[in-house]
């Protein structure tokens, strides 16, 4: 399933795409309703629509009509997991780094109280 | 008191982005902590990704790759090639985020010592905007900010169900 995550991985690369997604957030919605805030053909509104379900990040409904949108969670899920965020990893580390570099030195002076300082977020 | 929050500077439409955190140890220390496996592995990456493989050939030309198991149980890979060493003060390496292969960037690592304490100053340098925004954009800085955040909050509602 390696290649479904990198498939996912460029999807999200996108600004519009993620714009999108963000729209579908707060429901389902139409091509056309999808299209509305943006700058930008129905055409190409649609192609974006077609990389996110080849994503696995949105599913398209049945009628025929309409066929409206919505968020399919649990991939996006999966891919969040990955990439979190660079500020996310890269603080959670730093913050793990400094606990692990106290462990390292030698204890000769009096540990301070920063750790009471680090606001950790568990998810 | 100098601060430890990890700040992020990445101009709008800039290809390359700054990073600078400060730690209470001194510099061979550090740098030690940013080379080698066994100290790499106690500390890289946020608690829900555990780092189950990691090599460092620690000299220019060698490569390195750290390998992380996520919450789903999936592996996904960081790697590249060190470029400059100058112990222990300075790294430049490539990076790549193996599940995005064109994400390729150079990274430099420089460490400053003042009374004990370094600074650890990072740049990551890009081949476009878009990639570099890619990489730090869902930090919620740089152009995409807007995007990103509803992504972000979006993401945070997504976990709490």
């Amino acid at each position: 399933m390696e290649g479904d995550l990198n498939t996912t991985f460029r999807a999200l690369a996108d600004p519009t795409r993620r714009a999108i997604l963000a729209r579908l957030a707060r429901g389902e919605a139409s091509v056309l309703e999808i299209a509305e805030p943006f700058d930008m053909t129905q055409p190409a509104i649609t192609k974006h629509l077609k990389v996110l379900e080849r994503a696995g990040l949105i599913a398209r409904g049945r009628d025929a009509q309409r066929r409206p949108c919505r968020l399919e969670p649990r991939r996006l899920k999966q891919a969040a997991d990955w990439i979190g965020t660079y500020r996310r990893f890269w603080e959670e580390s730093y913050s793990r780094l400094e606990d692990y570099l106290q462990e390292l030195q030698p204890k000769e002076k009096p540990r301070d109280i920063k750790k009471t300082r680090d606001h950790r977020r568990t998810r | 008191m100098t601060s430890r929050k990890l700040e992020i500077i990445a101009e709008p439409g800039k290809t390359s982005f700054t990073t600078r955190r400060v730690v209470d140890a001194p510099r061979p220390l550090v740098f030690e902590a940013f080379t080698k496996c066994e100290h790499l592995k106690q500390w890289m990456g946020p608690r829900n990704l555990t780092m189950v493989s990691c090599e460092s050939d620690l000299r220019v030309g060698g490569r390195y790759r750290f390998v992380f198991r996520g919450p789903d149980g999936k592996d996904v890979g960081f790697s590249g090639e060190f470029r400059e060493i100058v112990p222990p003060s300075r790294i430049v390496r490539t990076f790549v985020f193996e599940p995005i292969p064109g994400s390729d960037c150079v990274e430099t690592l420089d460490l400053e010592e003042h009374d004990g304490q370094t600074t650890i100053n990072t740049l990551t340098q890009h081949r476009t905007v878009e990639n570099r925004d890619g990489h730090v954009g869902s930090g919620m800085e740089g152009g995409m900010a807007e995007g990103y955040a509803r992504l972000e909050e979006l993401l945070a509602a997504l976990s709490t169900r």
